[in-house]
């Protein structure tokens, strides 16, 4: 309970602390890991890293599970074959209400009524995401969320040349700006965040064509590349927050297990929100197995970077009961 | 600064962390201060009220419009002659929220039962207004409009409380009916692309305007193709030097959906609805 507790400070903003309680059998990982010979521990890495699958296996299938999702949308109402109605903040699947979280939110707050249709769409999609893990929305059909790759990956290129520098701000912004916007709902009594979400107006101009508004999440994009990498998407989004709380109790997760792991770090690299991955930081893991916590957007980035097979996806209770 | 420059802190570093702690927090500022106020210009359109717009049929009042639609476009979607539009950036907080642009393309009931209604997730576009929320004098219809198409239909009304506006003649001058003149040929020309179900065609299938042209001795295309029952007729009027001369007249059934405003073969139309207009006996 207390990890949990610690694990959703951090993903409101607390940076992770070293030094928290380790459990017996994690204390003796930890220990022989210290113990074993440098040249020894060199050698195996190496074999680890010839016979490692270089992949993109999570990343494809994600990318391909965002663009059919997003491209559902397009075609369901171009070729009017209804199976997806609406745009990514609200929809119907062949009927049934979606209703995203975070906008439903701000109407409910803005309007301050709410009508079965709002509480049927959003249980749906309590429900839906709380099985799926939260944040997997972000990284798997967020379409601001793949923009947001792409760019990070010219202003990684930019930064290797030196021509930019990787900066970063104060992860408790987020949440800052989640009390911000709901606040601001409550008391202008508009959707205020609505007007400027990226996934909302890039998930309108798919399907019903660009608009100015798209100038808006270009510039975004601009900072991101040339200033702050994925500042939206870490900085700043409520709706990743919102997803994020909903993800607490996910039992679909990222699993790290200890013993097989190097520590050499490649997963932070590439992840998004690398402080859920502070456990994989050498003497650092509080148990042999430790699941990650639920600001982790469950992309895979870190599967498909892990040498050793020492991170994977796992369903809680299921891996047990297979 | 990258990951790398992680070298325990000599003592003459310490300034340097403390100015990085300081660029970090103007960063920070900056984000705060950028996204802030990219959201809070959503205001500006609102406070110079340039943009009033003609909602759907079952609108809420504005402010509430604006605060229930949550921006998915179903209501769009569903429209048998795409009437209904989302406004881009320049609308502010309403970005994203639908309108109707009637001049062209009017919403015209050809789906019988407001289907925009129907698809609505949030009441943003509602049958039955929640009981906490005021009517305008003048805005509830006396009683539910008769839908000319399905007139003889054992349910023959729209399930309509509100009006979206009301019409008004606007240019009587430049009329056709007040000079006395019929009208030959397409109404809007052959380029327009706006629809409009015609019962002698097809009751299911809208068909372009463009399609369907006219020839008519005195000009009555507002009146002819109003799609609601006893909401505008052709009337008796003196004109201001005395003489007689018809002109079409708005009534109270009026829902306000521009039908008229869209069909008006004059340039500019003489005959438009002004959006949230109540009726005003």
């Amino acid at each position: 309970m207390n990890r949990l507790l610690d694990q959703v400070m951090i993903m409101l903003g607390r940076e992770p602390r070293k030094g928290g309680p380790i459990s017996e059998r994690a204390q003796q990982v930890h220990q022989l890991k210290r113990m074993t010979n440098k040249a020894e521990l060199k050698a195996a890495r190496e074999v680890a890293h010839a016979e490692a699958l270089k992949t993109h296996k999570w990343r494809n299938r994600r990318w391909i599970t965002l663009l059919a999702a997003n491209l559902l949308f397009v075609v369901s109402y171009h070729f009017d074959i209804q199976i997806l109605e609406g745009a990514l903040t609200a929809s119907r699947f062949v009927g049934f209400h979606l209703i995203d979280l975070n906008s439903a939110l701000q109407v409910m707050l803005a309007h301050k009524h709410i009508i079965v249709n709002l509480v049927i769409g959003t249980s749906t999609i309590f429900v839906f995401w709380l099985l799926l893990g939260g944040r997997t929305f972000c990284s798997w059909v967020c379409p601001y969320h793949l923009l947001a790759e792409w760019a990070e990956k010219l202003h990684l290129k930019l930064a290797a040349t030196k021509l930019v520098s990787d900066q970063n701000i104060n992860r408790w912004l987020r949440t800052v700006f989640w009390c911000i916007f709901a606040l601001l709902a409550v008391v202008t009594g508009y959707t205020v965040y609505e007007a400027i979400s990226p996934t909302g107006i890039l998930s309108r101009a798919l399907i019903y064509g660009p608009g100015l508004a798209l100038l808006w999440v270009l510039a975004l994009l601009v900072f991101e590349v040339f200033f702050v990498r994925r500042a939206w998407c870490r900085y700043a989004c409520p709706i990743g927050l919102t997803y994020g709380v909903v993800g607490i109790f996910s039992p679909l997760r990222v699993k790290y297990k200890l013993e097989s792991c190097f520590h050499e770090g490649d997963c932070r690299k590439v992840c998004l929100v690398p402080h859920v991955l502070d456990t994989v930081i050498k003497g650092r893991a509080p148990d042999t197995e430790v699941a990650i916590g639920p600001d982790c957007t469950r992309c895979g980035l870190c599967v498909d970077a892990c040498p050793t097979g020492s991170l994977t996806f796992e369903v809680k209770g299921l891996s047990k009961l297979l | 600064m990258s990951t790398k420059d992680k070298t325990p802190p000599a003592v003459p570093l310490s300034r340097e962390r403390q100015q990085q702690a300081r660029r970090r927090f103007l960063r920070t500022v900056l984000l705060t201060g950028g996204v802030l106020g990219a959201a809070l210009s959503g205001y500006l359109p609102l406070a110079y009220a340039k943009k009033a717009r003609l909602r759907p049929p079952g609108a809420l009042d504005e402010h509430e419009f604006l605060a229930s639609c949550i921006k998915c476009g179903q209501c769009v979607q569903v429209c048998p002659v795409q009437a209904i539009k989302l406004a881009d950036l320049v609308d502010g907080f309403g970005v994203g929220v639908p309108y109707i642009d009637a001049r062209e393309q009017a919403c015209d009931f050809s789906c019988d039962a407001a289907q925009c209604i129907l698809a609505c997730p949030t009441g943003a576009l509602t049958y039955v207004k929640p009981e906490f929320l005021p009517v305008r004098p003048g805005a509830k219809l006396a009683a539910k409009p008769i839908l000319k198409a399905k007139e003889h239909d054992p349910e023959n009304t729209l399930n309509l409380r509100e009006r979206m506006g009301v019409a008004r003649l606007v240019r009587p001058e430049s009329c056709l009916a007040t000079k006395g003149k019929g009208y030959k040929g397409l109404a809007r020309g052959e380029q327009f692309k706006g629809h409009m179900r015609y019962m002698d065609v097809d009751r299911w299938k809208p068909i372009r305007i463009s399609d369907h042209p006219y020839d008519v001795a005195e000009c009555d295309l507002c009146v002819r193709e109003c799609p609601i029952k006893d909401a505008i007729s052709m009337e008796t009027t003196f004109a201001p030097d005395g003489s007689k001369q018809h002109r079409p007249v708005v009534h109270e059934p009026c829902v306000g959906c521009g039908v008229c405003e869209m069909i008006c073969p004059v340039e500019p139309s003489c005959i438009v609805v002004e959006q949230r207009e109540v009726w005003k006996a």
